[in-house]
C-alpha cells in the first residue's frame, strides 16, 4: 500500500479500483475508459453551467445591472432553468433545410469540443489520454469544428446562417495560423508535443525536492512560460486567437446578432441549440486549458510538500485545483472582454490575424530560439530574457504602426465650429 | 504605446463591476415590487382634484365645474356634469367628474388651464386594474384627493399654490377695467 497523497488520492483510488480486476483485462480496460471519460462529460458541463451563471451576473455589473437574481439566491439556479428552458422547446426544423446535416451539426461540434479536453493534463498521471502527440491532436480535432459550423450554416438553407457559417471558415482558419504558431514556439524549447512533458518541463523540480517550503512553492510557479518573454507574448498572441477561434467576443462575427441574426445558430432551437451553446463553452474550457498548460504550468502552481509525506513529489493541494483555477481566470478574463470591447468589422479581423497576429507570432518563434541558445549565467538568461523581451515589444510596436491605415486630414467644420 | 486603448477600457469596465457592489450610483436598479419606487418630487402622471377640509371632501373641493379643462383636454378624457340644486341653478360643482386614464396622457394642461387651482398632478402609478373599461374611468370620489396629500407628495408646488390663494383672498379680486367708452 503506498503512502496516501492528497494531489494523487484520485489517481490512487482509480487504481486501487481497478486492481479488483486484474483477471478481466477486457473489462478493466473499459471500466478504465469509463472512469477516465464519465468525469470529463459530467464535470465539464457542470462547469459550462456555472460559467453561464458568472457571465450573465458579470456583464450584468459590468453594466451597472444586477444579473439574474431570482432563481434561487443571487440566481444560482439560473442555467437550470436555462437548461429546462430549453430542453422544453419545440425543436424546429426548416422544411427545405437538408436535415441530416441539420441533425448533425451540432453533433460533429460536440464529440471534438469534449474529445479535445481529453489530452489535457489535469494533475500528474490524470490525463484521460496519454497521447505523445497531444498538441498536434487538441489541433487536429479541434479544427474539426470549422467543419461543423458550416455544415450548421448550409444546412440551414438561410441566407443569414450561411453568412455565419462562411465567416466562420474564414475566421477559424486564418485564426488557427497564429493560434499554432504561438504553441509552436512552446513546443520547441520543450522538445515534446506530450503536454505531460509540457507541465513537467515548466516545473523547477530540484527547487520542488528541496526542503524549504518556499523553494517548494516558488518552484511550481517561476518556471512558467508565460514569465519568458516568448511565453508572455505567446501567451496573449494564443489566447487573443483562441477568442477568435472559439467564437467569442470581440470576434463573434460568424453569430453576430445585430448583422446576421444568430448566423450559423439562425435555424436552431431548443436541444440543438443548448448543444451548440454548450459546446462552445467546452471548447471555451478546452483552449483555455490548453494555454494552461502551455503557458500557466498546468496544474502547477503555488503548493507544498505535505509534512507527513517523504515522496519527493507530494504536494498537498491536488494539482487539478489548481489547473481549474487557472482555466476559470481565463474564462472570467473573456467575460471581461466580452463586456468590453466591441465587435470588429470583417476585413479588420482579418486583417489583424494575417498582418499582425501572425508576423508577431513568426517573431516569437525567431526570439523563441533566440533565448534558447542565448548564453546563460549560472543558468538565468541574463542575456536572453532582456534582449527577447526588447525585440518582441520593438516588433509588436513596429508591426503595429506598419498596419495604421493613411492619416486622413483632420475635418474641418465649416458652419458647426 | 499601441492598444493602451484597450487596456483604459478594461479599466473602466473593471471599475464599474467593482464599483457596482460599494457605490450605489453604479448599481441604480429599483427592485420595485419589494423595494421602494422611484416617484420623485417631480414625477407626474394623472390629474386629481383637490380639496381643503380633510373632514368634508365634497363641500370644500376647489372644483366649479366650470369644464374649461373638459373643453383643453387634447385627448378629451375629461367628462363633466354640473350638479343642479332643487331650483335647477347650478350649483358651482361637479356632480359628475370623470377622467378616463386609458386616455389621459399626463400633459398637465388641465392644471395649466384650471384657474381656481383645483385640478393638479398627482404621482401614484400603480393604477394597474383587471377591469379595463370601468377599472380605468376614474370618478369624482376616486380623484378627489386633500391639500394635505398635495402638500405630501409635490410640497414646493402646494406651497406656491396656497400662498397665491391666500394672497387672492385677502385683497378683493380686482374689478375687470371697463374699457373706456
Amino acid at each position: 500500500m503506498t503512502p496516501i497523497n492528497p494531489d494523487q488520492l484520485i489517481v490512487q483510488l482509480t487504481q486501487w479500483a481497478l486492481s479488483f480486476l486484474d483477471s478481466y483485462p477486457l473489462v478493466a480496460v473499459l471500466v478504465a475508459i469509463l472512469l477516465s471519460t464519465v468525469p470529463l462529460i459530467a464535470v465539464f458541463p457542470g462547469c459550462f453551467a456555472i460559467t453561464t451563471w458568472l457571465e450573465r451576473k458579470g456583464l450584468a455589473r459590468i453594466q451597472n445591472r444586477i444579473g439574474p437574481n431570482r432563481t434561487g439566491p443571487l440566481g444560482i439556479l439560473q442555467p437550470a432553468a436555462d437548461g429546462i428552458k430549453m430542453l422544453l422547446k419545440e425543436d424546429i426544423v426548416p422544411k427545405t433545410s437538408d436535415r441530416l446535416a441539420h441533425f448533425l451539426a451540432p453533433v460533429v461540434l460536440m464529440v471534438p469540443a469534449f474529445t479535445i479536453l481529453s489530452v489535457l493534463p489535469f494533475n500528474r498521471n490524470m490525463i484521460p489520454a496519454a497521447v505523445d502527440t497531444g498538441v498536434i491532436l487538441f489541433f487536429a480535432l479541434g479544427s474539426v469544428s470549422t467543419l461543423a459550423v458550416f455544415m450548421a450554416g448550409w444546412s440551414s438553407r438561410n441566407k443569414y446562417s450561411l453568412l455565419g457559417g462562411m465567416r466562420a471558415i474564414a475566421q477559424m482558419v486564418s485564426y488557427e495560423l497564429p493560434l499554432v504558431l504561438s504553441g509552436v514556439t512552446v513546443i520547441m524549447m520543450t522538445g515534446s508535443l506530450d503536454t505531460t512533458k509540457i507541465v513537467a518541463q515548466q516545473q523547477l523540480s530540484e527547487w520542488i525536492q528541496s526542503s524549504n517550503a518556499g523553494l517548494q512553492c516558488l518552484g511550481q510557479i517561476i518556471g512558467w512560460n508565460v514569465f519568458t518573454p516568448w511565453g508572455f507574448a505567446g501567451f496573449l498572441i494564443f489566447f487573443v486567437a483562441s477568442l477568435a477561434e472559439i467564437n467569442r467576443c470581440p470576434f463573434d462575427l460568424p453569430e453576430a446578432d445585430s448583422e446576421i441574426v444568430a448566423g450559423h445558430l439562425t435555424e436552431y432551437s431548443g436541444f440543438k441549440y443548448a448543444l451548440f451553446f454548450m459546446s462552445e463553452y467546452v471548447s471555451a474550457f478546452a483552449i483555455n486549458g490548453l494555454s494552461t498548460t502551455l503557458f500557466l504550468g498546468g496544474w502547477s502552481g503555488p503548493n507544498i510538500r505535505p509534512p507527513w509525506s517523504d515522496d519527493p513529489n507530494a504536494l498537498l493541494i491536488p494539482g487539478f485545483v489548481w489547473f481549474f483555477a487557472k482555466m476559470f481566470a481565463l474564462m472570467l478574463v473573456m467575460i471581461w472582454i466580452r463586456g468590453t470591447l466591441p465587435r470588429l468589422r470583417v476585413d479588420h479581423l482579418m486583417g489583424f490575424a494575417w498582418k499582425f497576429l501572425l508576423p508577431l507570432a513568426i517573431m516569437n518563434i525567431f526570439v523563441g530560439g533566440f533565448y534558447y541558445y542565448a548564453p546563460r549565467w549560472h543558468g538565468i538568461p541574463v542575456v536572453g530574457w532582456p534582449i527577447g523581451f526588447l525585440v518582441m515589444y520593438l516588433s509588436y510596436e513596429c508591426i503595429g504602426r506598419l498596419n495604421r491605415g493613411p492619416k486622413t486630414a483632420q475635418r474641418v467644420y465649416h458652419y458647426a465650429s | 504605446m499601441l492598444g493602451i486603448g484597450i487596456l483604459k477600457g478594461m479599466v473602466v469596465t473593471a471599475k464599474n463591476f467593482f464599483g457596482s457592489f460599494v457605490n450605489k450610483r453604479l448599481l441604480p436598479t429599483i427592485q420595485y415590487p419589494e423595494a421602494g419606487n422611484s416617484v420623485t418630487l417631480f414625477s407626474r402622471n394623472i390629474p386629481f382634484l383637490v380639496y381643503d377640509n380633510d373632514e368634508d371632501p365634497l363641500g370644500t373641493m376647489r372644483c366649479v365645474a366650470c369644464k374649461i379643462c373638459e373643453k383643453e383636454c387634447p385627448p378629451q378624457c375629461i367628462y363633466i356634469v354640473m350638479e343642479k340644486d332643487a331650483n335647477g341653478k347650478p350649483a358651482k360643482r361637479p356632480k359628475v367628474f370623470d377622467i378616463d386614464i386609458s386616455v389621459c396622457m399626463g400633459c398637465q394642461i388641465c392644471v395649466e388651464v384650471c384657474p381656481f387651482e383645483s385640478i393638479k398632478m398627482d404621482s401614484t402609478f400603480e393604477l394597474s386594474t383587471p377591469d379595463r373599461f370601468e377599472g380605468l374611468l376614474l370618478k369624482r370620489e376616486h380623484l378627489l384627493k386633500s391639500n394635505t396629500y398635495f402638500h405630501k407628495i409635490h410640497p414646493d408646488e402646494a406651497q406656491e399654490v396656497d400662498d397665491r390663494l391666500a394672497a387672492k383672498q385677502k385683497k378683493p379680486a380686482p374689478t375687470p377695467s371697463t374699457p373706456a367708452a
